[in-house]
């Protein structure tokens, strides 16, 4: 099986710090290499600049709620909307689904870790860092503001501050790619036994296509941003007309990365809503293989569609036509998705539990951003709706409607998981419709100001020109969502004391990281499970009849040992193999892909070590690490120099390689 | 649930009655719902149907969601639900439906791009607008009439706009904006050298009000434009006016303009006009000025011509339109040189 790395131990014992040893407190935290802990440093960051971009989008909704708006002057809007944008995307939306790959990817495949552990806890400081580096813009002179899409010439305009927009967004895509391969290897090296590709859940699948979207698409965006700081700072003429250079080239950089980033922000999402209905309609997921292979497809298709943002730059009739098609057909996938879900729920026995209202708001809303989203592909009509609030509209309805909906749903699916108890249903239910109703009106009215001729990006409108209702109510419907987003807080501070205890399995799940304690204990499972179908540990509480209906399996059942029952999660499989109607063999190969034994963990030897089965004796996990900060904070010191002074550039290069050459010599596990 | 289903099918009413309410359009001199030329109608006619097919699938699709979960919601004593994994038919069938519909609505579509970009025939007016931060440099090549923010076109005639974004003054290279007039045409970028076209063509004398939609830095907001449909005869009459030189300013108003603190001249151009040594008014940072009177509004559009706005414009420009090139004249300029500039240049008609 898969041997990840061997360590050079006998070599080289040199040591520059001694090991952390810390178990609790922050070092605990700086120096971990648990994927379950970065998960939660990962989840807690991006929330925190969830509430810092939510703030700053409450700024922009009072300053349009009337005409002619004073409450933040010009500059101040057109940092605070640049910084909205990259907070939201950059650090929220893909950190905030980073913090579920992290936690739960390694529990879906029944892993002890990912790939990586250093590696992975270096993407979350990288991810930190370079979040920090481009809010410390504010104190440094100006933040960004150039909008987040910075086009140039506009952004090489020296009043635009976009060189911090540069150099932060190549210090997060560093994070973002590191974690995109550690991900990839992880799924591709490390599922338990038996566990086929066909047979990983569906929010592994949307996280293995994330990280092949992420590793192809921000090489395009970094050398676009390497090209731009270089025209900055050291006057070189990569889109100055002036210099022989061309400004729609950055169009193409910025939006060749720019549309399959959109996946990467709802894919994820997709995956979570994915794996709660099921739960919650106690029904498997319609059409297995029709919904990976439609994420896969929308993989593939989201990058034959970016010029879709470019149709009123003029590339010309024919480049419209063709890039109108791409975008027309990458509706289907995502219809297909919507049909499989409704599939997925017809027929269930459906428990309105938060989790699932979340995930039900995702498929409503994002239905409507869909449709939205195809009248853009009407080439024509887009020529009215580019660069208006109808495209603020669209595009909320995808990345709020749907994935910040999404990814509620999986932080109050998963919880209990993470915290070991459950958050208040009531509160819950509460926040979901007081959000629905805050973002409908939020976001609803920006359609018709759209079509009613008010473009984006404008610090203020003037009256007369009819903006004045509509802006009024979707600046109450923004205080509606901020009010929703306070229950949330309440209620999870609130679960810590007086939360439910949850137990492994509050929802009588389908997925391994039901089977083991919640929260799980550092080494995830006390023996590697050994998967036999799609959806295994379901099998392993219940049977299914040959119609179709369940029988409980009466041993062991709901607690989930991980390896009891065995027997019987076979026999269910040999009943009724899961897809079978819908023609594709799931099985990989079938029983013949399973090792002989159970009792093995050596499919992990490489980075588990020494590792012996059973009762969590022996197990050993990657030991913690200051190197992975250290070499991350080498980073945004590196960048500061290049801006600043040489002598940073030097002691930023010197922390990076320090820490890099501790790592490299200090073994994984001791 | 069933609260859900009624609060949805109310949004529905009511996003549809907004809908048709706002196509009436009085009041939303902006509305692209509410096309006044040919151009404009083109898209609108295309967008129309696609938004009702739209609104046919949201209706369809979220009222099975509704239905399936009133139908499907768990009660007390239901039966375990049978375990259905997948449909192969049902599945092909939901990949062919919106795959069709789509190419229906590609069929359409395609067309109507090819014919928005043709090059027209016939009787055309050709206008040159270079966009630049943050007004609209407007010239008719063939009436050799340079203006600002306000083009002038006949009712009925195809007007062929050739766009490019040209130097920003203060702020450096040129950025990229784009013209968008809703009523008349959908929006084209100006791209820093290149050269875009859009079609415009009105139906009925009237103002049609736009504004850049590219953002283009930090008064983006502050870049309006107006298109003024007349009849002919009233176009020729202000191609006529818009030929003759500038009325010549009285000689204590010259002095304040071509004053060394002041020095209108340095930016903006006055045909006819000449400062005390005989060089012309040539410049070229801000609008050309020669019949400013006649404008609507300044600024890029913004503010209405009146004395107490142009007053307060010539006492401090910046705290009015922010990044703006014309200078602050505070403590240069006394209220009668104000006063007296406003009447010189309200004059230009």
């Amino acid at each position: 099986m898969a041997t990840v790395t061997t360590e050079p131990r006998a070599l080289l014992r040199s040591r520059i710090l001694r090991r952390p040893t810390a178990t609790t407190g922050i070092w605990s935290w700086v120096t971990t290499v648990d994927h379950k802990r970065i998960g939660i440093l990962y989840g807690v960051t991006s929330f925190v600049f969830f509430l810092v971009g939510g703030l700053e989008a409450m700024l922009i909704r009072l300053q349009l709620a009337r005409p002619n708006g004073t409450v933040v002057t010009a500059e101040a809007y057109n940092q605070i909307f640049t910084m909205h944008g990259l907070t939201m995307i950059f650090l929220v939306v893909m950190p905030l689904s980073a913090a579920f790959f992290n936690y739960m990817l390694p529990l879906m495949i029944g892993a002890r870790d990912v790939a990586f552990p250093r590696l992975n806890a270096f993407s979350y400081w990288v991810f930190l860092f370079g979040g920090l580096f481009l809010y410390s813009s504010f104190l440094l002179g100006g933040a960004p503001s150039g909008g987040w899409f910075g086009y140039a010439p506009l952004s090489e305009q020296p009043a635009q501050h976009m060189h911090m927009y540069a150099l932060g967004l190549i210090i997060l895509g560093i994070s973002s790619t590191v974690a995109a391969v550690n991900f990839a290897v992880t799924v591709i090296n490390m599922r338990a036994p038996g566990m086929s590709l066909f047979r990983m859940p569906v929010f592994v699948w949307m996280t293995f296509v994330v990280s092949f979207l992420l590793i192809f698409a921000l090489p395009v965006l970094t050398i676009g941003l390497v090209e731009l700081f270089f025209d900055v700072t050291y006057g070189t003429h990569f889109f100055d007309v002036a210099g022989g250079g061309d400004p729609v080239l950055w169009q193409h950089f910025f939006w060749l990365f720019g549309h399959p980033e959109v996946y990467i922000l709802v894919l994820p999402a997709m995956g979570i809503v994915s794996e709660i209905l099921p739960v919650f309609a106690r029904k498997p997921l319609f059409g297995y293989p029709v919904v990976v292979l439609s994420g896969i497809a929308i993989g593939f298709m989201g990058w034959g569609v970016w010029a879709h943002h470019m149709f009123v730059v003029g590339l010309g009739p024919v480049a419209n036509s063709a890039f109108a098609l791409s975008t027309m057909f990458i509706a289907v996938p995502t219809g297909v998705k919507i049909f499989n879900w409704l599939a997925t729920l017809w027929g269930g026995d459906i428990r309105f539990r938060t989790p699932l209202l979340f995930a039900l708001g995702f498929i409503a809303m994002f239905i409507i951003g869909g449709l939205s989203g195809v009248t853009h592909a009407v080439v024509p009509a887009d020529y009215q709706q580019s660069d208006t609030y109808y495209i603020v509209a669209h595009f909320h309805y995808v990345l709020f409607g749907g994935s910040i909906f999404g990814l509620f749903a999986g932080i109050y699916y998963w919880w209990p998981k993470i915290t070991g108890r459950m958050l208040s249903e009531a509160i819950g239910k509460v926040h979901f419709w007081l959000m629905l109703v805050g973002f409908n009106l939020t976001f609803g009215p920006m359609h018709i100001l759209g079509l009613e001729g008010m473009p984006r990006r404008i610090y203020r409108y003037q009256p007369g020109l009819g903006f004045d209702f509509w802006n009024m109510v979707s600046t109450v419907g923004a205080f509606l969502i901020g009010t929703s987003v306070l229950l949330f807080l309440y209620n999870a501070v609130r679960s810590f004391r007086h939360g439910q205890v949850a137990g492994p399995d509050p929802w009588d799940a389908r997925t391994l990281e039901w089977a083991t304690t919640s929260p799980p204990p550092p080494h995830n499972f006390e023996e590697v499970p050994v998967v036999h179908a799609l959806d295994d540990f379901w099998h392993r509480k219940y049977a299914e009849g040959v119609d179709g209906r369940l029988v409980p399996v009466v041993a062991g059942g709901a607690n989930g040992d991980p390896t009891g029952n065995e027997g019987s999660g076979a026999d269910a499989e040999a009943a009724v193999a899961p897809n079978e109607s819908a023609g594709v063999d799931l099985r990989g190969g079938g029983e013949a892909a399973l090792p002989p034994t159970v009792q093995g963990e050596d499919h992990d030897s490489g980075a588990y070590g020494d590792a012996h089965g059973g009762g969590g004796h022996g197990i050993h996990m990657p030991s913690p690490s200051y190197y992975p900060a250290i070499a991350a904070l080498g980073l945004p010191i590196l960048c500061y120099g290049l801006l600043y002074s040489s002598i940073l550039v030097i002691d930023g290069a010197l922390t990076l390689l320090v820490g890099l050459f501790g790592w490299a010599t200090e073994p994984s596990a001791e | 649930m069933r609260r859900r289903g009624k609060a949805r099918r109310g949004a529905i009413l009511l996003a549809g009655l907004a809908f048709l309410a706002s196509a009436c359009g009085s009041g939303k001199p902006q509305n692209s719902l509410d096309p006044a030329g040919s151009y404009a109608r083109k898209i609108d006619a295309l967008f129309d149907p696609v938004f009702w097919i739209a609104v046919a699938v949201f209706v369809l699709v979220e009222g099975l969601m509704v239905v399936i979960l009133v139908k499907f919601r768990h009660r007390p004593g239901n039966p375990v639900p049978r375990q259905v994994h997948g449909n192969k038919r049902l599945e092909i069938g939901w990949t062919l439906a919106p795959s069709l519909l789509l190419a229906g609505v590609a069929v359409f579509t395609i067309p109507v791009i090819f014919q928005l970009a043709a090059a027209p025939s016939g009787d055309v007016l050709r206008i040159n607008v270079t966009g630049h931060q943050w007004w609209w440099e407007v010239r008719y090549p063939a009436q050799k009439i340079i203006t600002a923010n306000e083009l002038h076109i006949p009712v009925g005639r195809k007007v062929r706009i050739t766009l490019t974004s040209g130097d920003s003054g203060s702020a450096g290279r040129a950025v990229i904006h784009s013209f968008w007039v809703p009523r008349l045409a959908g929006k084209q970028d100006l791209e820093p050298a290149h050269t875009t076209h859009l079609l415009i063509q009105a139906d009925a004398p009237g103002t049609y009000l736009g504004q850049c939609a590219e953002y283009c830095g930090l008064s983006h907001a502050n870049m309006h434009l107006r298109v003024v449909a007349e009849t002919a005869a009233n176009f020729q009459t202000w191609v006529q006016r818009e030929g003759q030189p500038a009325r010549q300013p009285p000689a204590d108003v010259l002095a304040i303009m071509t004053r060394a603190d002041i020095g209108c001249n340095g930016c903006h151009a006055i045909k006819g006009v000449k400062d005390p040594t005989g060089s012309p008014f040539i410049g070229a940072v801000g609008p050309d000025l020669t019949h400013f009177g006649s404008r609507a509004r300044f600024a890029g559009d913004t503010f209405d011509n009146t004395r107490q706005n142009l007053a307060a414009w010539l006492h401090d420009a910046p705290s009015l339109k922010p990044g703006v090139d014309m200078p602050s004249f505070v403590g240069k300029l006394s209220k009668q040189d104000i006063d007296a500039l406003v009447a010189y240049l309200q004059g230009l008609k």
